[in-house]
């Protein structure tokens, strides 16, 4: 199966190169929000908290502004008989799946760069544990983002659910990582990490476990 | 080459609560072409879905059998060809890059010499190396054969086969049929008198629910 899903992936990443339909939204998104983030606040000298707070809030609005592409191109360009007819559900799965992790780590290193040079609060003291929640955080929001696409794209109002749904889903997955983020910026050690990075290990344990269950009912129906 | 045979048990299908078709029996066991055939809204469409295992049934249940053993549906794809108008290609993809993305998805041999003959059965040949984008109506329809027979499929599904083509494209189609009918099942879904002559029987859906089987004249 892995091949077959590593050649789905090939076949979205060639396909987005041609159509640009995730990547120039994503960019736009990035540039958008963090400058609107810096505009607004001005000279204004901003907490530690607010700051791991408004990097997970770009990371959360940049995902719902490209990460539904993955099932809904396939939709509203009618190529989802196609893959029906040519991969199993996990494949089809599957190689959305390392599409939209592959996507999300590339465009979440991006605002994590952008972040730093344009925000001075925004010191990471220890390093190793902003890697592990910044790791952690983009596979659970890949996994979700994967799976709420599929369910969005056979819905009516697209472009609306997606947010509402997102939401309540991703919602214990954010805090969690807002709080790992804090956590890394005040230099805390791992010791003190540890329930919040088992939250998020457990959520994203249970997210690709109930995706790969659902996806099949999503996918055929 | 063919040891595969289509079992559809007590087959019903509603949407909400419009009622398609109910009770449905019927069996595919030899190869050769079969019709499927009925008015508008009858459940063509839906039943030949049902059979390519794309949507599921309200009740009863599609049996794929093979070597005397049921396929299970996550490796159906690989023994199943399936045109439809429905069915839209990659179009920023040429038509050779699809069918070589398609054999990779699949994980089957990309037979090049297979596919060439394809290509030019379906006088695509030419036009191999150009986006399916700039292809007319005609030339995606003929294209959706080439992506159906590419890996040799043991059940070939056409709905409305020769819809948008002309009479070069309609003669291409109906040979490749009779090719592909001599050496496994194909059904045919349609109301079109030239395409339901190709079938040796022919399934007539009537009345929702009612199944009449007719022998080619």
């Amino acid at each position: 199966m892995s091949s077959k899903a590593y050649s789905l992936f090939i076949k979205d990443f060639r396909s987005e190169l041609r159509t640009r339909y995730a990547i120039n939204s994503l960019a736009m998104f990035i540039i958008v929000a963090i400058s609107v983030i810096l505009f607004s606040i001005g000279n204004e000298r901003v907490n530690e908290n607010l700051t791991a707070g408004l990097f997970w809030v770009v990371i959360f609005f940049t995902a719902m502004s490209g990460l539904a592409r993955a099932f809904v191109s396939e939709e509203e360009r009618g190529t989802s008989l196609t893959l029906q007819l040519i991969a199993s559900p996990s494949t089809v799965f599957t190689g959305k799946l390392i599409f939209n992790l592959i996507l999300v780590f590339c465009m979440n290193i991006i605002i994590a760069v952008l972040y730093s040079a344009v925000f001075d609060a925004f010191v990471i003291r220890n390093f190793v544990l902003f890697l592990c929640a910044f790791v952690l955080g983009n596979i659970g929001l890949a996994i979700s983002s994967t799976i709420i696409a599929a369910i969005i794209s056979k819905a009516g109002a697209k472009g609306t659910l997606y947010p509402v749904l997102s939401f309540p889903i991703l919602l214990p997955l954010i805090l969690t990582s807002v709080q790992l983020t804090l956590f890394s910026i005040d230099g805390t050690g791992f010791e003190k990490s540890k329930f919040e990075l088992a939250v998020v290990i457990c959520y994203d344990v249970i997210m690709l476990t109930a995706s790969y269950m659902l996806f099949d009912f999503i996918w055929k129906d | 080459m063919n040891n595969f045979s289509v079992k559809a048990e007590s087959l019903s299908k509603t949407f909400g609560r419009r009622l398609i078709f109910s009770g449905l029996n019927f069996e595919f066991s030899k190869k050769g072409i079969y019709g499927i055939s009925g008015p508008n809204g009858s459940g063509k469409s839906t039943l030949v879905q049902i059979i390519a295992g794309l949507i599921s049934p309200s009740a009863g249940k599609v049996r794929h059998i093979m070597e005397a053993k049921d396929i299970p549906p996550e490796k159906l794809h690989n023994h199943i060809g399936f045109v439809s108008p429905y069915l839209v290609l990659y179009e920023e993809f040429t038509a050779l890059e699809n069918l070589e993305l398609f054999a990779k998805i699949r994980n089957v041999h990309f037979n090049t010499e297979k596919i060439e003959y394809l290509l030019k059965v379906f006088l695509l040949y030419e036009r191999k190396d150009d986006l399916v984008k700039t292809y007319s109506s005609g030339m995606k329809q003929r294209m959706k054969f080439i992506f159906a027979m590419m890996h040799s499929p043991r059940l070939l599904i056409l709905d409305e086969p020769t819809s948008n083509l002309d009479d070069e494209g309609k003669e291409s189609v109906y040979r490749i049929t009779r090719e592909q009918g001599s050496d496994s099942i194909v059904l045919i879904a349609s109301n079109e008198r030239s395409d339901l002559e190709l079938c040796s029987e022919k399934i007539v859906i009537q009345d929702y629910k009612n199944i009449s089987v007719q022998e080619a004249n």
